[in-house]
């Protein structure tokens, strides 16, 4: 019996149970419905509900268990010769016996203690798979007779199913909290593997990145060195020129949008500037480092300027281009919240449109522009495909934006990808990284979203 | 009367020039509409600048990917023999496969180009083919046996290097040695086109095949079938859970400092960076769970976390935008609170709810980085078949593909950037269609 097909077999269950529980609701009110509390389908529900939840909940404990128990099994019936020896040997014959299970390995081709194992584990299998389809059954079963004896014309059946309803909306609600959890747990766990073997503060404070660890201990620079902050100046390098293209482009387009622009040019230009948000990031560091970096490359060579064929510039002005609409739009609610009656005062001083804007309706948007350019800021932070094709992997401290520099986005990514072994500093030290751009960007994004909500309360 | 009550003061003071209508009044009015012209421009000149950048990256990607949906093929007159095919005459699908195809391909091109027969001479000739045109003729041969024992005309993809010179990749004039094409080559190209050997149709494979070495052996289909078991995951788990949460947060939860806890991980969670959920894909399903690497079922898992910020906010805007009368109407038609937002609420609000959906769908398949983390990047020829089985996605094509230096992986590239973007927005019309079809205004 395969999981699936005893998954099938407790569907089947349900339904069954769902029309028992819903006839015997029929036969107790003697066929009449409004004698029932409930209308005769809830009974059904109840019934089913009681069939599948616990039987699901044993084969949920029994799938995640099921693995760990039987490796155990097959451990205890191999030999005593092969049980006792070293757990590295050990793992390498499991592995060996697991290639047989999965059939990437002939049984023929494999030694005969490993092929009998493979055997040993499969028969288990199947049996565990037997005794699994028998317990779910006999549980549904048992659920269903407790649901069909509660079966009374006064019994609140409706009641319990929407209780039963009002935990699952519960629980999906908490996934958002889980996910939170999930996420701080999983960072800061393997950070705090990092960190018992590179000390925080040569972390935090080091000059220098190099995580490329040598294979002897006596060779050069055999530790690899750690230290972020080159890392974290380029990732600022790159977010400043990001800033500096996409604040002046997204607040003076927000402004025109909201202030001058007819009606039909703000029905057009408003989603057509969002587009530039909804464009995959992969995209953008495609044209980045395909047409950008080349051209401006050529264009400081024209002008006798030394610049990397992979520019913090290249980088950050295209990233640039992708954070104008998280200013533009978020800029363009709160100026639209300024109330009209602040500019109409102004207009009736005699103030022309401009000087309005830049006295009246500037000052008093002002928080939530602010938290529109900490919001932006935060997603420069936190971008990863367009570093990762435009920028370098040399981490140069440097503030030149000609260079080349690497972010914390680029370091984690090329720290991880291909590299398997997770226990080496190598590793660990992207989850660290990790670390750090979680709680930057959250600081970030909170303070922002304080900003931009006492802003709102202020005139609503 | 006297002179003080009639005229004061001030006004006595004002310098005619500096009056309403004086010159200095004149150059000061001047100024300030000179001003607010300038300040008008600034801002549509941003406007402009912005949309202009949007005009530039797609004409960009668009000039480079087009030519990519059309690819070079060569007629080559092949001998399906039977002696080559079955030496002992058996026609059963196992000899036929491992029969030496492009032993029969290099025939049909030796055929055409009697001439040719020195060893370098015949290895620049057959650099002329693709690698796949053997692939070709064995998949025809194994589709419909009968063609052994005849002759004839087939097309067959040619290589990424004559693929190249037809679509003006190298230029003819420049001296041999810097080209990667030489004369011979391409005198033997102009033949076969003057020949109607050699002609540019539409690229199927792009659409039929797997990853490759070969750029003109290259196609998306794996990709995309990748792509969407992980939206299929995504949108299974992510539109059911996003809603029920939606429902509770808006029609159900206590004010209570638990539920602010929720409301204000929401709005966190859906600015928190994608690669860190990558991180947390790979803690917890892969290292944790156990879960297999680069299957699409973790790349969805990964994804439906990220995504259902989005969905939940939306669905909460869609829930409050139905009036209270309508719930008031069916409590106090008797209805449970469970039943009024079952039966009533949750159908009108349920188009808004799609629209967002749709919408954190399209994010999600553009999304690359957390997709990285996962192991999603690996180099896969098949096409995946089933949730766990190795695949990569769409945009992680494109990251792979983006880093070939070679000239027609670059437009294949592009043409996967349209297809990309050619689904995205489709996604998006589709939510723009579903509102404008169902939203009610109350």
């Amino acid at each position: 019996m395969t999981p699936s097909l005893t998954l099938a077999l407790l569907l089947g269950l349900t339904a069954l149970a769902y029309h028992l529980g819903r006839r015997r609701a029929f036969t107790v009110a003697g066929g009449r419905v409004n004698r029932l509390h409930s209308l005769p389908g809830y009974y059904g529900l109840h019934a089913a509900l009681w069939c599948a939840l616990p039987a699901l909940a044993l084969f949920l404990i029994w799938i995640s268990l099921e693995g760990g128990l039987l490796t155990r099994l097959v451990i205890a019936g191999l030999p005593e010769a092969l049980r006792e020896q070293p757990p590295a040997q050990l793992a390498l014959l499991l592995n060996d016996i697991r290639n047989v299970v999965a059939g990437s390995v002939e049984p023929a081709a494999a030694r005969p203690e490993v092929a009998a194992a493979a055997a040993r584990y499969l028969d288990l299998r199947a049996g565990a798979g037997y005794g699994l389809a028998v317990l779910v059954t006999l549980l549904g079963l048992a659920g269903l007779h407790h649901a069909w004896r509660r079966v009374t014309p006064g019994f609140r059946a409706r009641n319990h199913v929407e209780q039963a309803g009002m935990w699952f909306l519960i629980a999906c609600a908490s996934v958002a909290i889980l996910t939170t959890v999930g996420i701080v747990l999983s960072v800061l766990f393997e950070s705090l593997l990092f960190f018992r073997k590179v000390p925080v503060t040569d972390f935090l404070f080091g000059l220098d990145w190099s995580p490329q660890t040598a294979m002897r201990a006596d060779q050069a620079g055999a530790s690899g060195s750690f230290g972020m902050v080159p890392l974290f100046t380029g990732t600022l390098l790159i977010s400043a020129i990001a800033l500096l293209v996409a604040v002046p482009l997204g607040l003076m387009s927000a402004l025109y949008l909201s202030e001058y622009a007819p009606p039909r040019v703000r029905t057009w230009g408003k989603p057509l500037l969002e587009v530039l948000a909804g464009i995959p990031t992969v995209v953008y560091g495609f044209f980045a480092a395909l047409t950008v970096a080349p051209f401006i490359r050529e264009l400081g060579t024209a002008i006798g300027l030394e610049v990397a064929s992979e520019s913090a510039l290249a980088a950050g002005l295209v990233m640039g281009i992708m954070i104008i609409p998280f200013v533009s739009s978020l800029s363009d609610d709160v100026i639209n919240a300024v109330p009209q009656a602040m500019r109409d005062g102004s207009y009736a001083l005699g103030a022309t449109r401009s000087e309005t804007i830049r006295q009246v309706v500037l000052p008093a948007a002002l928080p939530g522009i602010v938290g529109s350019v900490l919001l932006a800021a935060s997603r420069a932070i936190g971008e990863t495909m367009i570093v990762v094709m435009a920028a370098g992997l040399s981490a140069n401290l440097t503030a030149n934006p000609l260079d080349s520099v690497t972010t914390v986005t680029v370091q984690i990514v090329t720290l991880l990808v291909g590299d398997q072994e997770f226990d080496s500093p190598k590793t660990l030290a992207s989850f660290a990284l990790g670390l750090v751009l979680f709680v930057v960007t959250l600081l970030l994004n909170i303070v922002a979203l304080h900003v931009v909500r006492k802003y709102r309360e202020q005139y609503e | 009367m006297n002179q003080a009550s009639t005229s004061p003061r001030g006004i006595q003071a004002i310098a005619p020039e500096r009056r309403l209508g004086g010159s200095m009044h004149t150059a000061l009015v001047r100024r300030r509409k000179a001003a607010e012209r300038r300040f008008r421009a600034y801002g549509a000149g941003a406007l402009i600048l912005s949309l202009g950048f949007l005009v530039l990256l797609f004409t960009n990607i668009i000039g480079t990917g087009a030519s990519a949906f059309r690819q070079a093929y060569v007629r080559l007159d092949v001998d399906f023999a039977a002696a080559e095919l079955s030496p002992d005459g058996r026609r059963d699908p196992e000899t036929l496969a491992a029969a030496n195809y492009p032993g029969l391909v290099k025939a049909a091109v030796r055929a055409m180009f009697p001439e040719v027969t020195s060893r370098g001479e015949q290895r620049d000739l057959q650099e002329l083919v693709s690698s796949g045109a053997a692939f070709q003729l064995r998949d025809q041969v194994l589709a419909d046996p009968s063609v052994i024992g005849t002759r004839a005309s087939v097309w067959v993809p040619a290589s990424a290097l004559l693929d190249g010179l037809l679509k003006g990749s190298y230029d003819r004039s420049a001296p041999e040695a810097e080209r990667r094409i030489n004369d011979r080559q391409i005198a033997w190209a102009d033949r076969l086109a003057a020949d109607h050997r050699l002609e540019l149709r539409f690229n199927r494979i792009l659409f039929t095949n797997g990853d490759s070495r070969e750029p003109e052996q290259a196609g998306i289909l794996g990709a995309v079938m990748g792509s969407l078991f992980t939206m299929l995951v995504t949108l299974a788990l992510s539109f059911p859970i996003g809603v029920a949460a939606a429902i509770y947060l808006e029609e159900f939860a206590p004010r209570n400092r638990w539920t602010d806890l929720i409301e204000v991980n929401i709005n966190n969670l859906a600015a928190v960076p994608s690669i860190v959920y990558g991180l947390l894909g790979l803690a917890v399903f892969i290292n944790f769970l156990g879960l297999p690497r680069s299957a699409p079922l973790v790349g969805g898992l990964v994804l439906t976390l990220m995504t259902l910020p989005v969905i939940i906010i939306a669905s909460r805007a869609a829930l409050t935008s139905v009036p209270p009368s309508i719930r008031e109407a069916a409590l106090g038609m008797g209805a449970s609170r469970m039943q009024t937002v079952l039966h009533h609420v949750l159908p009108l609000a349920l188009p808004g709810m799609l629209t967002g959906a749709i919408i954190g769908m399209a994010r999600a398949l553009g999304e690359t980085a957390p997709l990285l983390m996962i192991g999603m990047v690996a180099f896969i020829v098949d096409v995946p078949g089933s949730l766990t089985a190795p695949a990569t996605a769409l945009p992680v094509q494109i990251y792979l593909w983006a880093d070939s230096p070679e000239r027609a992986f670059v437009e294949r590239t592009s043409a996967a950037i349209i297809v990309l973007l050619a689904f995205m927005v489709l996604m998006n019309l589709l939510a723009v269609i579903l509102r404008r079809r169902f939203e009610r205004r109350w």
